[in-house]
This record gives C-alpha cells, sequence and structure tokens, in this order.
C-alpha cells in the first residue's frame, strides 16, 4: 500500500469522527518503493483536502503530509514531536475554528458525502502530476473549491416523466435509486454520488431525469404514490 | 524435518544464527540440510544477547522466527546435543558419524509441557544464564528453543547417584528415558559447511581483573543476561554480590583481546567495541541515572553506522571515555564494590570506585577447535581459527568443507551472515547437479471455508521480554481485549514468536474455533510471515491475519510514559480488531522467475557474484560502466595480508570471461529497469549497442571511490598524495619515494567529520600496509602515522603491531587540534613538508618533516550507486551507501524483491570482505532464480463490476498497466489483471464509486479502523489521551 492510496474519504472521516490532526507519512517523492509514484498523487490530493477543509471552517494545519525513509527513525520522532506541538497549540477540533466540535462534524460528514463528486470533477486536476512538489501549491485555489461545492449537482427523476423502465436504477453504480416495475423511480438523495449515470442512461424520449444545480432538490414522491398507471397513450398517475 | 534418512546434501554443523542461515538457504535452493548442534537447541550465542548494535534490535526477537522457520523446513533436519565423531569421503560424498548425546529425553514423543521441570527437586546454574541463575536439573534450554524439548543436565540426582527419578514418573507420555546412551548415526553428504562460531574469552582462566574471585566483576556475555528480560533477574540490573542495583559501572575494553602475553589473543575482536556501546547505551535505558566509564585503547567503530552509534553512546549524561590500560585495585569489604586504577595523560594515576565492573571480553577459537580440525581434514591458522583462502575466506583448505562466521575469525552478526549466505552458494555450486533431487515442498491442511461464520477474533499479545512488557501493561491490554466486540479469545505471552507460542496459537485457532487473529506485538515487517505461516498449519486463510504493532509505534516510543503507552496499545489492538472482522480470504497467485541474474558494476565484488551465480548454474549479465573488469582493485597492489591483487585480478578476470554462463557488458549504462521480483527487464547501452535483458534477480555491486582530499595542501603542494596515489606509485617505483626520507600519514581524511560521519573501515590497515611496504623499502626512513584512533581490527592488529615495532611513529590526534601543514625548509636547508600536531602523551607540539605526506582519504559511495538504486527503486542511506533490508539478518538484501547488494556500494570494505560479501548475495539471489515460480500477495486489486461508471480513472492512475476494459452488456467496465497488479492502491482513492477495491486494504477495512481509533474520543474535547505524549527516537 502507498501513500496514493490514502483517500480523501479516510481524511475526512477521521476529522468527522473529531481527530485533532491527520498525518500521512510515506516515501520521499522520486524514491518510490513501487514504480508509480504515488506519493505524488498524495501531495495532490492532500492539498484538495486542505482547501476542502478551509471551506468547511477547518483548519488546514491539522492535516499534514510528511516525507519519512524507513530509515529515518529520528526524523519520524521529530516529525511527529513537532506535528503534536502544532496540534496542542490549535487544541481539540473546533477549538481553533471557533466552532462547537459537533457543528464542525456535521460540516464535515456533509463533505464526506460529496467525495465521490469531487473526485469526479477533479478527476483531471487529481491525476495531474508535476516535477516539483511547489507546483501542488497553486493547484487548487479557495473559490475553485468554493464554487465546486456551490454548484454540486443533483439527480431528481421527474415523476411526471418517469416510465419506470428500470435503466437508471439497474446502472445506478450505489444502488441509490428505489423503485421497480411499474413504480416510479426515486433517487435517494443520502445515497446519491452525484455520477450523472442516470441522467445519462434515461432514455431521451423520455427525459426523466433532471440536473438541478443551485436549487433545492423536491421531496420524494410518498411511497404510497408510486404506482404507475399505464393507459394506452403512456403513462400517468392515477 | 521428519525425514529419517541419512542421505542429505549438507551438513551445516553450529546451530547458531550462521549456521541457521547457511542452512535456510542451502534448503530452500533445494537441498537437503542436516543441520547439527552440540546444544540442546540451535540459536547459539546471538539468542544470549539482549539487544543487537547498532540499531538495538532485541536480538531474540530477530533471531527466533529463523528458528521457526528451520524447524518447518521440510528440507531441513535439526539435529541437536549431536556432536561429530568422523568424517571420511571427499567433496560430493562425505560420509559423517555423528554422536547423538543422550538428552533423556525422546524428542519424539515429548510434548514440551515441562511437568518433568516443574517436579524436579535439584537447581543447578543455568547455562543459558551464564551461570548467574538456576535452573532445573530437567528444563528447556530457552523459551523459543528449538526443538522444544527439555534436556537433563549431567547433574542430575539420577544421573550422579541413581537417586531420583521423579521426573520420569510425572511424564504422562513416558519421554524420560533416564538409560539413554549415546548413538552413533552415520549420514552421507556433498559439502561441509562448518560454523562452529566462537567462543567467549574466559576470564578465570588467568584470573584476569578479578574475574571467579571478585563478585562484582563479570563478563560482557553475563551483562547481556542480566540486561535481558529472560535473565537471571527478568531484565533487572542486579549485581552479582547483594543483588542490588549498580548506579556505578566501569567497563574494560579488550579483554583477552590486543594483547601478546601467555593466554591473551593478539589479535582484535573486532566485536567489542560497539557491544560495549550497547551496553552503556542499554544501562541508561534501565537507569538514566548510572554512571557509566569505558575504558578503552581505541575506540573502532569501523562499521556499518557504528561510528554514529558511540557518538550517541559518548553524548549520554554521565558516560566517559576513557583512553587508559586499567588494572583492578581492590574489592572493598563492607560494600564489595570494586576500585579501577587507570591513568590519564592530563592526571595521571586515578584510582576510582565501581559498584559493577564489566569485562569485554574477547572472541576465541571455538572450544575443541584442534580436535574439530582433525576431523575435519582442515587446517587452522596461528590463532586457531580456521585458515582460509586469502582471496576467500569461506574456502577452507579442503575442498567441499566451507567455513561460516566467527570460525572464520571475529565477526559480527551481519558479516556472519553474509559468510553464512556465501557457503551456501559455494556448497550449491559444488552440488548444482544434485539440486532439487531430494527437496520437499511444505504440505499444509485444507483450508476451513469461514466465510459464512460469525467473526470469531483471536488477540494475543505479547510481552517480548521485556520490550513491550516493562511499558506497557500486557494484562490489562488483554482484559481490554476481551471487552472487544467479535474478540472470542485473547491471552498474552512472554514471546509469542517463540515455537511453542506459535504452535499453541494453531491449536487455539482450532479449539476456539477463531477465525480472525490479531497479534499485538512488533512489526508485520519481521513477523508477520511467520505468524501468517502459523494461520496456514491453522488450517484457515493466512489472509486473516493483522498485526498490532504496540512495541515501535508504542512502548518502544513511549518507554518513559507507561500509562499513556497502555492506553495507546488498546486503541491499537482495538483498531486491529475492528479492521480484522472485515479481513477477507485469499488466494495468491504464483509468477515464474527468469533464471538469469543482472550483477551491476564489475569490480571484485561483481565479478565474484557473478561466478557464484554462474558455478551454481544461472545465467548473468554483468554490467561495467568501463572498457575493463576490475574496478578500485586495479589500483590496489597487495592486501595487508599480502595477497597479490594484480595476479588475483588477472585470474579472476580470465575465470569470468571464460566462464559459458556469464556475459560481460563492457562501457554500460543501464537506462532503464522495468518489471519485478523474478521477471525484470533492463535496458542496456553498451558499446554502441541498445539490449534489453530480462532476468529474475539482479545484484549492485557498485562499489565505492577515493573522497578527493581538499585539505592539508593536497593538490596545491605535490608531495601530498592520497594513499591509493601512494600505493600506485610504490608499484610502479616511482623515484620521488626512493629519495624520501620521512613520510607522514594523515587518517581520516574526509571522514568521521560533519558531513561524512563514518569511519572508511579500511583506511588505517591501508595505512599499516603502505607503511609497511615504506620500511620494507628503507628501514632507516621515518613513517608517522597521525591517527585517531587505530581500526586495525581482527587480525589486521598483528600488522599494526608489527609496524610499531619496525619502528613506525603512531601519533595520536583529536578533532580539537587537528595536524597542521606547511610548506617548509629544515635544518639542512632542505624543502619539506612541516606537519604539527599536539602529542597528547607527551604532551608538547611535535613538528614532523617529511618529504611526502599520504593522506588517508575516505571512500566515498561510487558516482553509479545513486544512479542503480534509483534505477533499481532500491533505498541508500544517509551517507549514500545502500540501505540493506535489515542490518542484521539480512545484510545483503534490499527490501525490494529480488535485488541484493556487495561489495563497497553496501560499505567500504577490505577485498575478502568484498567476495565474501559477492557470495553471500549469490547465495541469496539462488534461492530465489532456484525456484520456478515466486508467490505474489494476494493483496492486489479487484473490480466490483456494477459499480463500476467506466470513467477511467483508474485506468490513468495505475502505471503497471493492470487496469484494462472489458466489454459488458452495461458497458465498458474496468478489470484489473491480478498478476501486474502490484497493490499500491492508486486507483482505489481515485474511484468515486468505490467499485474497485485493493484486498486487504479495502475501504472498509481502513474506514472501521479510523472510526475504531476515535471511538471513544470525548465529543467536544476530542484530544486522544496518548497525544500529549513526547515520541523519542
Amino acid at each position: 500500500m502507498c501513500t496514493g492510496r490514502v483517500d480523501l474519504a479516510f481524511v475526512l472521516r477521521a476529522f468527522q469522527k473529531g481527530a485533532t490532526g491527520v498525518i500521512i507519512a510515506g516515501c520521499w517523492l522520486g524514491e518510490c518503493h513501487y514504480v508509480t509514484e504515488g506519493n505524488y498523487d498524495a501531495l495532490n490530493m492532500m492539498h484538495l483536502c486542505k482547501k476542502l477543509l478551509e471551506h468547511a471552517g477547518v483548519r488546514p494545519e491539522r492535516l499534514r503530509l510528511e516525507w519519512v525513509g524507513a530509515s529515518e527513525g529520528i526524523r519520524f520522532a521529530e516529525v511527529m514531536n513537532d506535528f503534536a506541538a502544532t496540534l496542542r497549540e490549535l487544541g481539540p477540533l473546533g477549538a481553533a475554528e471557533g466552532a462547537p466540535r459537533g457543528e464542525v462534524a456535521s460540516r464535515l460528514a456533509a463533505l464526506a458525502r460529496l467525495v465521490p463528486y469531487i473526485k469526479l470533477a477533479k478527476k483531471e486536476k487529481l491525476a495531474q502530476r508535476f516535477k516539483s512538489p511547489e507546483e501542488y501549491l497553486q493547484l487548487y485555489a479557495a473559490d475553485e473549491v468554493a464554487a465546486l461545492i456551490r454548484d454540486v449537482v443533483s439527480y431528481y427523476v421527474e415523476p411526471e416523466l418517469c416510465q419506470a423502465c428500470l435503466i437508471c436504477l439497474r446502472r445506478c453504480p450505489v444502488d441509490a435509486i428505489a423503485g421497480g416495475k411499474n413504480l416510479i423511480h426515486v433517487v435517494d438523495q443520502d445515497k446519491c454520488i452525484k455520477c450523472g449515470t442516470c441522467f445519462d442512461v434515461c432514455p431521451s424520449r423520455f427525459g426523466a431525469v433532471r440536473e438541478i444545480t443551485g436549487a433545492p432538490v423536491p421531496p420524494p414522491l410518498p411511497e404510497e404514490a408510486r404506482a404507475v398507471v399505464r393507459k394506452a397513450k403512456g403513462a400517468r398517475r392515477e | 524435518m521428519s525425514a529419517q534418512s541419512s542421505f542429505g546434501d549438507v551438513l551445516v554443523l553450529g546451530g547458531g544464527i550462521s549456521g541457521i542461515q547457511a542452512a535456510l538457504d542451502l534448503a530452500t535452493s533445494g537441498f537437503k540440510v542436516f543441520l547439527v548442534e552440540k546444544d540442546p537447541t540451535i540459536g547459539g550465542k546471538m539468542a544470549q544477547l539482549d539487544k543487537t548494535f547498532p540499531t538495538n534490535d532485541c536480538s531474540m526477537c530477530i533471531e527466533s522466527p529463523k528458528f521457526i522457520e528451520c524447524d518447518r523446513h521440510p528440507n531441513i533436519e535439526i539435529l541437536t546435543h549431536t556432536e561429530v565423531a568422523a568424517v571420511e569421503g571427499r567433496a560430493g560424498d562425505f560420509e559423517v558419524t555423528l554422536i547423538r548425546k543422550p538428552r533423556y529425553v525422546r524428542e519424539d514423543v515429548c510434548t514440551g509441557c515441562t511437568t518433568c521441570a516443574e517436579y524436579c527437586p535439584l537447581r543447578v546454574p543455568d547455562p543459558f544464564n551464564q551461570e548467574l541463575s538456576a535452573n532445573k536439573a530437567v528444563h528447556i534450554y530457552f523459551s523459543q528453543a528449538v526443538p522444544l524439548v527439555p534436556y537433563i543436565d549431567e547433574r542430575c540426582l539420577y544421573l550422579r547417584d541413581g537417586k531420583c527419578s521423579i521426573c520420569e514418573g510425572v511424564c504422562k507420555n513416558r519421554a524420560i528415558d533416564l538409560h539413554q546412551t549415546a548413538k552413533k548415526q552415520v549420514i552421507k553428504v556433498g559439502a561441509i559447511v562448518l560454523a562452529p562460531g566462537y567462543a567467549p574469552f574466559d576470564p578465570r582462566a588467568r584470573g584476569d581483573y578479578g574475574y571467579g574471585t571478585i563478585a562484582n566483576v563479570v563478563t560482557s556475555l553475563d551483562f547481556e543476561r542480566l540486561l535481558c528480560a529472560t535473565g537471571p533477574h527478568e531484565g533487572e540490573i542486579l549485581r552479582p554480590s547483594d543483588h542490588k542495583h549498580p548506579h556505578k559501572i566501569a567497563w574494560i575494553h579488550c579483554v583477552g583481546s590486543r594483547q601478546v602475553l601467555p593466554g591473551g589473543h593478539s589479535y582484535c575482536s573486532s566485536v567489542c567495541c560497539s557491544y560495549v556501546q550497547k551496553q552503556v547505551i542499554l544501562a541508561k535505558d534501565h537507569d538514566a541515572g548510572t554512571e557509566a566509564v569505558i575504558f578503552h585503547n581505541d575506540i573502532r567503530s569501523y562499521g556499518k553506522d557504528f561510528e554514529r552509534f558511540y557518538e550517541r553512546a559518548a553524548r549520554l549524561p554521565g558516560v566517559r571515555f576513557i583512553r587508559s590500560y586499567v588494572e583492578i585495585g581492590r574489592e572493598i569489604p563492607e560494600t564489595k564494590n570494586v576500585t579501577v586504577r587507570y591513568a590519564t595523560d592530563a592526571e595521571g594515576v586515578k584510582e576510582e570506585e565501581f559498584d559493577l565492573v564489566v569485562l569485554g571480553v574477547g572472541l576465541s577459537p571455538p572450544a575443541n577447535v584442534k580436535r574439530l580440525a582433525e576431523q575435519f581434514g582442515i587446517e587452522l591458522n596461528a590463532h586457531g581459527f580456521c585458515l582460509t583462502d586469502p582471496a576467500n575466506p569461506i574456502q577452507t583448505t579442503r575442498p567441499g568443507v566451507f567455513a561460516s562466521g566467527a570460525f572464520q575469525g571475529p565477526m559480527d552478526i551481519p558479516e556472519s551472515v553474509v559468510s553464512a549466505s556465501g557457503a551456501s552458494a559455494l556448497a550449491g555450486a559444488l552440488l548444482k547437479a544434485r539440486r532439487g533431487k531430494l527437496s520437499k515442498k511444505r504440505g499444509y491442511p485444507a483450508e476451513r471455508d469461514v466465510t459464512q461464520e460469525e467473526a470469531r477474533v483471536g488477540v494475543f499479545a505479547c510481552h517480548c521480554g521485556a520490550n513491550i512488557g516493562r511499558v506497557v501493561n500486557v494484562p490489562s491490554l488483554v482484559d481490554y481485549a476481551k471487552t472487544l466486540e467479535h474478540v472470542a479469545h485473547a491471552e498474552e505471552g512472554l514471546f509469542i514468536c517463540s515455537t511453542d507460542a506459535a504452535e499453541q496459537i494453531a491449536s487455539t485457532i482450532r479449539e476456539k474455533g477463531l477465525n480472525r487473529v490479531v497479534v499485538a506485538a512488533c512489526t508485520p515487517r519481521t513477523h508477520e510471515p511467520l505468524f501468517r505461516d502459523t494461520l496456514r498449519e491453522a488450517g484457515i486463510n493466512q489472509y486473516f491475519f493483522d498485526m498490532a504493532n504496540i512495541r515501535e509505534h508504542c512502548s518502544w516510543v513511549h518507554s518513559k510514559q507507561k500509562e499513556e503507552a497502555t492506553e495507546k496499545a488498546k486503541d491499537i489492538v482495538r483498531m486491529s480488531v475492528a479492521r480484522s472482522i472485515h479481513l477477507e480470504p485469499l488466494k495468491e497467485s504464483e509468477l515464474p522467475v527468469n533464471k538469469a541474474a543482472l550483477v551491476v558494476g564489475g569490480g571484485v565484488a561483481g565479478m565474484n557474484a557473478a561466478l557464484g551465480l554462474a558455478d551454481q548454474g544461472f545465467e548473468v549479465h554483468l554490467v561495467e560502466k568501463a572498457k575493463d573488469l576490475g574496478g578500485m582493485a586495479r589500483r590496489i597492489r597487495t592486501t595487508l595480508e599480502g595477497l597479490d591483487v594484480q595476479a588475483y585480478l588477472q585470474d579472476l578476470i580470465r575465470r569470468v570471461y571464460q566462464h559459458p554462463l556469464v556475459h560481460v557488458h563492457h562501457e554500460a549504462t543501464i537506462t532503464d529497469v522495468s518489471g519485478y521480483v523474478g521477471s525484470f527487464v533492463t535496458t542496456v547501452r553498451a558499446e554502441g549497442q541498445v539490449r534489453t535483458i530480462r532476468h529474475g534477480a539482479a545484484i549492485l555491486a557498485t562499489g565505492a571511490g577515493e573522497h578527493r582530499p581538499t585539505e592539508y595542501l593536497y593538490g596545491a603542494d605535490e608531495r601530498v598524495w592520497t594513499q591509493l596515489e601512494l600505493e600506485e606509485r610504490l608499484a610502479a617505483g616511482d623515484e620521488r619515494l626512493a629519495c624520501a626520507r620521512g613520510v607522514a600519514m594523515i587518517q581520516c581524511v574526509g571522514c568521521r567529520q560533519e558531513g561524512r560521519d563514518y569511519c572508511a573501515r579500511v583506511c588505517c590497515s591501508q595505512a599499516v600496509k603502505n607503511a609497511l611496504s615504506l620500511k620494507a623499502q628503507a628501514p632507516d626512513r621515518d613513517v608517522y602515522v597521525l591517527y585517531r584512533d587505530m581500526r586495525t581490527y581482527g587480525f589486521k592488529e598483528d600488522y599494526y603491531r608489527k609496524a610499531a615495532d619496525q619502528g613506525v611513529r603512531f601519533v595520536r590526534w583529536t578533532p580539537a587540534a587537528k595536524p597542521e601543514v606547511e610548506a617548509a625548509t629544515d635544518e639542512e636547508g632542505r624543502p619539506v613538508l612541516r606537519v604539527a600536531v599536539p602529542d597528547p602523551v607527551l604532551g608538547q607540539r611535535l613538528a614532523i618533516d617529511a618529504d611526502l605526506l599520504i593522506l588517508s582519504a575516505a571512500a566515498a559511495p561510487a558516482a553509479g550507486s545513486p544512479e542503480a538504486a534509483r534505477l533499481f527503486k532500491v533505498p541508500v542511506n544517509p551517507d549514500g551507501f545502500f540501505q540493506e533490508a535489515h542490518v542484521k539478518l539480512r545484510p545483503v538484501d534490499f527490501a525490494a524483491d529480488g535485488v541484493f547488494m556487495c561489495g563497497s556500494g553496501h560499505y567500504p570494505k577490505h577485498l575478502a570482505e568484498a567476495v565474501s560479501q559477492a557470495y553471500g548475495a549469490a547465495g541469496r539471489a539462488a534461492t530465489l532464480l532456484s525456484q520456478d515460480t515466486v508467490t505474489a500477495s494476494g493483496s492486489v486489486c479487484t473490480v466490483a463490476e456494477s459499480a463500476c461508471i467506466a470513467c477511467g480513472a483508474c485506468v490513468a492512475a495505475c502505471t503497471y498497466g493492470a487496469i484494462h476494459w472489458q466489454k459488458t452488456p452495461a458497458g465498458d467496465k474496468a478489470e484489473v489483471n491480478a498478476v501486474l497488479c502490484k497493490g499500491d492502491g492508486l486507483c482505489c482513492a481515485k474511484c468515486p464509486t468505490g467499485a474497485i477495491v485493493l484486498r486487504h486494504y479495502t475501504d472498509e477495512e481502513v474506514l472501521n479502523q479510523i472510526d475504531a481509533a476515535l471511538f471513544d474520543s470525548p465529543s467536544g474535547a476530542g484530544e486522544p489521551a496518548h497525544a500529549k505524549q513526547e515520541v523519542g527516537p
């Protein structure tokens, strides 16, 4: 396993659960034990994560990435002691943020739900590799991250248009769409990872999946109202 | 080891670390080995040590997994309590008569339950604890012993007087046989590896320093046992006279070594300086208030990282290193304290009182060495160690008989291990036609399918002697573990890695129906393979295992905060248990092994490594950057011992060119390396052509260069040369030498200083060698050697003494007052180089007028080393030398599988040492190349097809090209080729849907671990208890 394996979701989960700080330590750049140089990916992810933490009102110093080789026990101890000193100064999560921990945690939980969306939206950038660590510093701008969160999309199946054809339901990678034969399909917004697969696969003649940005998603149809009654010329709710 | 056939391939005599390594390498590369040991268990001296320098690794902890490996190896038959009676035959066909001494306990029926020891009424001095404590007359030698069977001491009441025999009665298995007699066993082998080790110098014989009469004078080996958790006082340092804690301890160096007195040894024992420093550090660890005084005569920190280790010891508060010969004053009758008389340049003769005196005893040849030499038909050297080939220290005077370890002469553990692997290469070459004929594969019981079961976790917490137990409250950790969900069983053990503990775990798994195992102990780096193997033995998939590291991650770094460390250990165990619940059974795959090897560097080490492999039947590509083979040795005339290096080199080069399996690539540069263990692909540009070489293993032998001095007028005055330049000019008959009346040499130029903080090992011997040559040329010539510590270790000490006898003057300097050099004219008006240095002995400034000044410039990593390291993705240490996988026990392996090292690229070394290491690397590489396949980890990626949205993030992340598109009815989906996947998991971090999963490190496992880590963090004030701790190095 490589530092590049460290998922955005791992870091956010740790903070969400109340970690005072998170440190990722691994091989020096250019000394990768695999051939994949995944530590550059870790660096990339760390910078994005810091911006996300900032967006959620969490002090970015709480996250640190350090290069410590296998033969550098003394350096490891120094790094840990230094980080511990920083964290002691910041205090527990929430203290330096000026917000109750519970509130910070719920902001982080909301952010954590967006990880799949973020990964997908920033796919190209996250795959970017630079030669020097400095080049990563400017990769993600604060307003860019703010826009990313602001413009987050949601997918909603229009009950009027849905033909209960099961296509989106079957193709959803996370089984977030409820419904069935003759049952109008409904996206579970808590489960949805905003990959847009449903939007892409809904036959264009139905066009039942709507992409919603910057507006609230209508509440899901009550379960008892989901049955579809088919008439000669199509389907309509009773 | 069940085979009872008398036919084998190799006899390894001596079950110490060297014999163990030789047996393992030979057995793994396809030979049937008899491992014969005189003691009741294998382990040797290393088993008695507390820690090992310079890393202070726990000695037993790193050695005992090897015991179990030997015990479980199908090609090793361990014969303990056994001696050799006669050897007949010749190389390829030896017949060896063994005497199996009576153990009085039947190995085949004993279960190791130790009921006999419980009931035995007689206590006898315990040899394992240096007779500092008592043990029962029937007992197991030590708790990790292999075989784990008691033996009965000859002092037993029944054996002596025919009384007692209680043990016979209490043994339910009727394993006690008090009438057992010595049995003869004849075995047939093709080769013999002699690894009888050494005997610690016994100061009792001459009554040195009152040992044997003054209670509080102990040897260093006694002190090892005192330090050790399994020692006489469970790791409490208590002195013999009153079992009180000594607060002021003296160490005396060179006991039995470096002396020409009768009963002593003229050579330097090579290891004592560093082991004394280790003992000082450990004594200070036990009690920071301990006052330590070390009386020495040169600190010989000539090995890799020894200099830093010395500095670490010297920097400790309350530690004084005093350069002085000493004698014992007296034992103070009331306190039993001991006084030591010594003399310093500044203060003259002084007498100081100590609570305890530790004698740094040297290494003597093994007991009964003459008889051993006669039996095996080999010759001994003047010191009573094995006489070996001057260019190959593994080769004895008899073909087919090889020397391994300290039987060659005093050496430390890594060198013993290197020579063991080297002996395996040489024996492997002799017997290459027999490889695989007698060997067997290991069998395991069928795996139980537990996928439908509830998770039942077993937690096994290790005290690791005192390594963990002294800091972490292990019983409370076990109690805590029992409260965790899914934990069906939890227990503690002194050493979980011992043979009986491992067997115990296996039976507990079976009896309690465990389907997950968490071992809370040390690092998976060294011990995971052992425990995984235990799971296989117990019939469950080996991936149902997780290791909670409560030693390196906890007790070692928080040794001062016991309570917080215990809390942290609980956190770590809770995390492991949380992860283990989600572990899945995995299958491993077999990857083919290309039987060729690539050797980088055509110097002495590289050429010998190439021959070492080719002689065993493996094809070798030897890559050399220069036009000619030979490397650094081309500049060396002779060795200190008198080997004609150029003649040797000519012969070596001829053998390389003539060997049909060695392909030499001259003027070659490696431009690219890809692949992995078993199938590397290396692109080499040589003599204008680009070639692609496929090979299964690689050996890096890029060597070292000579540091170019920037001081002492080097480069500015043409009368200032380096030692290598002197040597070349001696060989060429340079006339400036003929007329030089005075020659001065300065040691440690460019090393043992800021920026190059290591001892370059070879320069002291080089200076002595060249000084002797200068004296031989003109006996009246003045030769001065300005040194800091003369590090002529081992048998090289004799030449240092010879040089002094021949009038070479040795003048010591310290970094505080370095020699100064200026061009001047002497009284006769001749132009000279004036070297001024304060002489600490005479207490005045000495001015030496020399015609030539020779600088002992440090050996530094060769220019090619960093490049080779980069290409093969292997690390170098802060000094630029190759970093081995484990300093002590894997000294020629890189952490990356399939890549090995030898020669001065690892650390500066003498020619014979480089040869030994070259064969060592060849022996290690052969353990790989002799296999048809290597096992690839089951921890690879897999795709949950329905969750894949074909975004391609994983495909872009994988530089191995292990992920491709697969057409399915639901569109393209990513698919992983498990053979190409290396399990780095980059793809997983990129996948938005979690469709791609790195097995054994799944999101679920990791997230559960994170949740468990922060589980009891109180809301609102979430700082874990251990966050306030300082981390120590």
